[in-house]
């Protein structure tokens, strides 16, 4: 379970994110939304124990993220935004270093290191340095990162962006797959994507929670019966 | 395996992985054997040991260290690896110590390339080995307070560019800080004390008996201090500006 407590992030004088509570529960796929700039990359931040919070705390499966930091970063697996990777590493030796800093040993790590690579389709390109790999392949190697460990919680920040249809199609379908027994938060701003996946999504502008509910039940409250209608009902121009 | 040992591993490869190390590696090499036999006339010393190879270190140290250490930081931090590393289940700890072992260990790769001027010496003449290897030693400890250095200002920026002048003008000041030249700029505005203790950081006057090979034990407490002192600060700076 993840337990998040008013959890609070200045930037100067800017406030990123303003007194966000929640919790999520195994079982539940939850999608952050909202527009840019809205907080929800700070906030995975946060649970993730990158950043600092000004004021609040995470707690992921008991484990106080700034009390406990390591205790809490081995029970999740992270997708930064953007999906970082060692330029000058081979995908394969990546690979393999973030299993050993998450202390997987012998058959159960050489069984792990290939069930990521088929699940992410890395096979073809396991020699190459990540610098030469493309947009998606790089995401795919991120996520393949986060995963690799058989995490109990999973964050991804916008695992899908700048991946062509087919590759959407397939990430979106081993989150499903993942989705049964374990807690799952992604980060988007792409509406369709919180249908094909979420059960619950909570929508997030200018650090506050506006809604949280699941996506049919946030669809149903606008006049349209369209969930990308009432995103724009109540974050465009910050008016409701 | 313990998370210092798999970062040193991944760090010594990264610098394996680029001609980098080579081309530095040769740069190290060429300007030893430049600095020992034209300024240090090894030749026409007419003596059996390695003082004029070791009296150079220093100023070695002071431009190729900081060109080692600006990628340290500044690089995990422009390609937003760091994000990735320190959400790992690692302390910041062992991600600056495991970072800063490597490097060294490259350091010591390079130093360790001097070796033809050891068998050199000793097929010329009947130096004093127990110097020499004392030296050495000397000359690694040296090399890992410039490089801890240079680690800590690496972490404060993402331009290496930048984390490489800055690095360079802090080991200059350390190089020198028991010297008029340095101690002239500071001693007008600083109070007597401070001036004092930036005289004693000296990394000539505590190399100078090293080189010698008077294994003093003040000298390497100095150096130990102030690489401990500068990770110690490098994990404060890393910590501060990690999502900047």
């Amino acid at each position: 379970m993840i337990e998040v407590e008013s959890l609070t992030k200045d930037f100067g004088l800017r406030r990123a994110v303003d007194k966000l509570s929640f919790t999520v529960k195994p079982g539940e796929v939850l999608g952050f939304l909202g527009p840019n700039g809205a907080g929800k990359s700070t906030t995975m931040k946060m649970i993730t124990g990158f950043l600092t919070p000004t004021s609040g705390t995470a707690r992921i499966n008991g484990h106080d993220i700034q009390t406990a930091p390591v205790a809490a970063k081995r029970e999740f697996g992270y997708l930064p935004e953007g999906a970082p990777g060692y330029a000058d590493m081979r995908v394969m030796d990546f690979l393999e270093f973030a299993a050993d800093l998450r202390q997987l040993q012998g058959d159960y790590r050489q069984q792990r290191l290939q069930q990521v690579v088929a699940d992410v389709h890395l096979e073809g390109v396991l020699g190459q340095k990540i610098d030469t790999l493309s947009k998606g392949f790089r995401r795919r190697v991120g996520l393949a990162q986060a995963i690799l460990h058989d995490p109990k919680v999973l964050i991804l920040d916008e695992p899908t962006d700048g991946l062509d249809p087919n590759q959407k199609h397939e990430v979106r379908r081993l989150i499903n797959s993942m989705a049964e027994d374990k807690i799952i938060i992604i980060s988007t701003h792409i509406l369709e994507e919180v249908d094909a996946i979420c059960s619950r999504a909570m929508i997030i502008a200018q650090g506050k929670l506006l809604a949280d509910d699941t996506p049919a039940n946030l669809a149903a409250r606008a006049e349209s019966g369209r969930l990308d209608d009432f995103f724009r009902d109540i974050t465009a121009g910050g008016l409701s | 395996m313990n998370p210092i040992n798999i970062i040193f591993r991944r760090e010594l490869a990264a610098y394996f992985s680029t001609p980098l190390a080579v081309v530095f590696i040769v740069i190290y090499l060429m300007l030893t054997g430049v600095f020992t036999f034209y300024l240090g006339n090894f030749f026409e010393r007419g003596q059996a040991d390695l003082q004029s190879f070791f009296a150079f270190h220093p100023w070695l140290y002071l431009f190729l260290v900081p060109a080692i250490a600006m990628r340290i930081w500044a690089e995990e931090r422009k390609s937003g690896t760091i994000e990735l590393l320190l959400t790992l289940p690692i302390t910041m700890g062992q991600a600056v110590i495991g970072k800063f072992l490597a490097a060294w260990a490259f350091v010591a790769i390079a130093l360790a390339g001097t070796f033809p001027i050891w068998i050199t010496v000793n097929v010329l003449g009947d130096p004093d080995n127990g110097i020499i290897i004392a030296a050495y030693l000397g000359s690694l400890l040296m090399a890992g307070a410039y490089l801890a250095v240079g680690v800590g200002v690496s972490a404060a920026t993402k331009s290496q560019v930048i984390a490489f002048i800055i690095s360079l003008l802090l080991c200059f000041i350390f190089t020198l800080a028991g010297f008029p030249l340095v101690l002239d700029a500071f001693s007008s505005w600083l109070p007597g004390g401070v001036v004092d203790a930036l005289a004693s950081m000296s990394f000539l006057t505590h190399f100078q008996s090293l080189q010698k090979g008077v294994i003093d034990l003040r000298d390497v407490i100095f150096f130990i201090a102030f690489i401990g002192a500068w990770l110690y600060a490098c994990a404060l700076i890393v910590d501060a500006r990690k999502a900047d």
